[in-house]
């Protein structure tokens, strides 16, 4: 008799937590500099520079010769020179010098991964780059769109990137992790709604006829109750683009007329780094008083306050998790966001299953 | 990057003529057949007079089919013992070979590519001429061979190129215009190239001359296409003081380590240089069929990589032993 095969549940010990084939922020525009800048994505060392003409390129940071990290080396135009040996390797990862021989093995390279600059971030592909395909980096444009001004930084958390995503999915938490600012009972109280669909989930909170929370209030800088909004847009396998705002009460937010309000995209990004910890870059872009600098230093600091206080509780629930390895979460009415966002996450990892070893190569 | 050979143990799960003395393997490993990177090769164990031998094939197309690797392998009655073993294996058979691994990677998103194969070196060709079509990237495949019937998966490649594909066959007279081609490429194009010895020098040649980047041209020896047909030769070792005979289905490096010699050697196939030997002498042709010594090395036949490349009649060379080495520090004056 044949052996009865495992039940599918054991898989998802070894699934592993992000694909390999999506996009990942790697760096800030402004970070990356003519310079060998390393960093890992996807359990991927990297090592990234702009060529001379602003291209960014991305190489996986071991020398083919004896494994030394690339980033330890130095630039030389668009060439990195290793710093042990002197092998070098134009853009492509191609060796183009071996000391002491007439001919370069033509086998010699290190892998390189496709890299774009766009909405202020630069993308990494780590997986098989026959499917990198710019059009399926996410579409963050209100980022580096001259009707929109912010800025944002970036946290680098000790924890699974989907920490982070299940935080942003329920913006219940407001309520609880930062009532001296954004959150009041008002968030915890409203109803939301879900849709999702191959590619996307919306979650979708309204708050009509509420007090505002204080910074809200300073926001918009209006006396009186508001309408209040906060629409998540997740998008697989790392994205959150969060349109958030207030208007005055009743002056037709929920129909579509904002003109009365203040609206922000809270942009989030989450590049997980290894299994468990990730880069989250994050921006706040605004519509309004967006020639002023100050507005956005301010916005800027008060919104590194508030995610300091996530990432003081995404990082303490990391750290319980590997206390209680038999434990699994339990999921309320509130995480249907979260669900269903790890649901598009696995399903990026399923498709893929397989390729993991000639990505191990 | 290089990574380590991984061994399993693979089944004979189909075989199929793909041209005349060409024939199709499907190996299908335990746990079934992953994916792998463009221009990827395996390794068989195969054994031959009673002994083992490793032959590197490129896999077939630009993923697994039904669970399998494939591989594609030419009879010839000029070879090393390899093809003939491969043609002696039946369905059901099993045999160690190991993952694929590619030495040999395709770079995507250049603005043009040409493709070239002769022959059997069609076989990681096909697969890149697949990933470039399905990626909808401007390429074209130049493939020569001696005649049509001997030329592996024509009818595929005609069926999913169009005329991007051009057949040239030396028995109808057509040859490839290497120089014509690496003229028209685009600057930032790239040609990859696998075929016979000769096709790959030509190429490394004018792609010299033409004074592009050297790292567009991609190509991938396994050193085992020479300019003179496999023959047996005899090499006396000077510093050892002895005398080995090199059969047509050892290289001179086997030759070497079965009489317990010891020489470096890392790559196998001809790259690396670690196995070079010095010819003090040699009295026909020295068969050169790597790639690490530049054109100017192999004239002067100074050097030769034992790995792959061979000797006529008897060559005398050296492998650097010493019976008794110079101590390193020379004693100073007032020391012990
Ligand atoms: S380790 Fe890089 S050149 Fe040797
Ligand atoms: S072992 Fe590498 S060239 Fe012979
Ligand atoms: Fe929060």
């Amino acid at each position: 008799m044949p052996l009865p095969s495992l039940p599918a549940t054991s898989q998802h010990f070894h699934r592993p937590r992000f694909p390999r084939n999506a996009w990942y922020a790697a760096a800030w525009d402004a970070e990356l500099k003519h310079a060998l800048f390393p960093r890992t994505v996807a359990n991927q060392k990297l090592v990234l520079y702009r060529r001379e003409n602003g291209e960014p390129v991305a190489l996986e940071d071991a020398c083919w010769h004896r494994l030394l990290p690339l980033s330890l080396g130095r630039l030389e135009g668009d060439t990195v020179v290793c710093g042990y040996h002197g092998l070098k390797f134009d853009c492509h990862g191609r060796c183009t010098f071996m000391p002491s021989q007439e001919t370069i093995n033509p086998a010699a390279a290190v892998r390189s991964f496709p890299a774009v600059e766009r909405h202020r971030f630069i993308w990494v592909w780590p997986g098989d780059p026959a499917l990198a395909d710019p059009d399926l980096i996410p579409d963050l444009h209100p980022n580096h769109d001259p009707r929109w001004a912010g800025d944002g930084k970036t946290i680098h958390a000790k924890c699974d990137f989907r920490l982070i995503v299940d935080n942003l999915m329920d913006l219940t938490h407001e309520t609880y992790v930062h009532s001296s600012s954004i959150g009041n009972e008002a968030v915890a109280e409203a109803p939301f709604e879900v849709h999702h669909s191959d590619r996307e989930v919306i979650v979708e909170r309204w708050m009509l006829d509420i007090e505002p929370p204080p910074f809200w209030r300073a926001q918009l800088g209006k006396p009186g109750n508001v309408d209040r909004w906060q629409i998540i847009h997740f998008q697989p396998p790392c994205t959150v683009a969060i349109d958030v705002g207030v208007a005055p009460a009743g002056t037709g937010a929920p129909q579509g007329d904002r003109r009365q309000g203040v609206s922000m995209w809270v942009i989030n990004t989450i590049t997980p780094e290894t299994d468990k910890t990730c880069h989250y870059y994050w921006a706040n872009v605004r519509d309004y008083r967006i020639h002023e600098q100050r507005v956005t230093t301010e916005i800027r600091e008060a919104i590194t306050n508030v995610f300091r206080e996530d990432e003081i509780i995404v990082e303490a629930q990391q750290r319980a998790i590997d206390e209680n390895p038999d434990k699994i979460f339990y999921n309320l009415n509130i995480d249907a966001g979260a669900v269903l966002a790890r649901r598009l996450i696995d399903r990026m990892v399923d498709a893929e299953q397989g390729e993991a070893r000639i990505a191990a190569e | 990057m290089r990574s380590e050979k991984q061994w399993t143990t693979a089944t004979v799960t189909g075989i199929h003529p793909a041209a005349e003395d060409i024939r199709l393997f499907e190996l299908e490993p335990e746990g079934g057949a992953t994916p792998y990177k463009l221009g990827s090769h395996i390794d068989v164990a195969l054994m031959v007079e009673g002994r083992s031998i490793l032959r590197s094939y490129s896999v077939v197309g630009s993923a697994p089919v039904a669970g399998a690797w494939r591989i594609a392998v030419r009879r010839v009655g000029d070879s090393r013992g390899g093809s003939r073993a491969m043609w002696g294996l039946k369905h059901g058979d099993a045999l160690r070979i190991t993952r694929p691994r590619s030495h040999f990677e395709l770079g995507f998103g250049r603005p043009e590519y040409v493709l070239v194969a002769g022959g059997i070196g069609i076989t990681p060709i096909l697969g890149m001429a697949d990933a470039l079509n399905r990626t909808k990237h401007r390429f074209r495949l130049l493939y020569a061979g001696r005649r049509r019937r001997q030329m592996a998966f024509l009818t595929e490649l005609e069926h999913l190129l169009g005329d991007r594909l051009q057949v040239f066959c030396s028995e109808e007279g057509s040859r490839i215009d290497l120089a014509g081609e690496i003229a028209r490429l685009h600057r930032e194009g790239e040609m990859y190239v696998c075929g016979p010895v000769q096709m790959m020098e030509a190429a490394r040649e004018l792609w010299r001359a033409s004074g592009r980047a050297p790292t567009s041209l991609r190509f991938e020896t396994f050193g085992s296409s020479g300019h003179l047909p496999l023959q047996p030769f005899t090499a006396k070792l000077q510093d050892h003081g002895i005398e080995l005979h090199v059969s047509r289905e050892q290289s001179l490096l086997e030759a070497l380590q079965n009489a317990g010699i010891e020489i470096a050697y890392d790559c196998l196939r001809g790259e690396c240089g670690l196995c070079q030997v010095t010819v003090l002498s040699h009295e026909g042709p020295v068969d050169h069929r790597d790639v690490f010594l530049s054109e100017v090395q192999k004239h002067s036949s100074h050097k030769l990589c034992a790995c792959v490349s061979r000797g006529t009649g008897t060559i005398t060379i050296d492998t650097g032993f010493r019976r008794e080495l110079r101590g390193v520090l020379p004693r100073t004056p007032g020391g012990r």
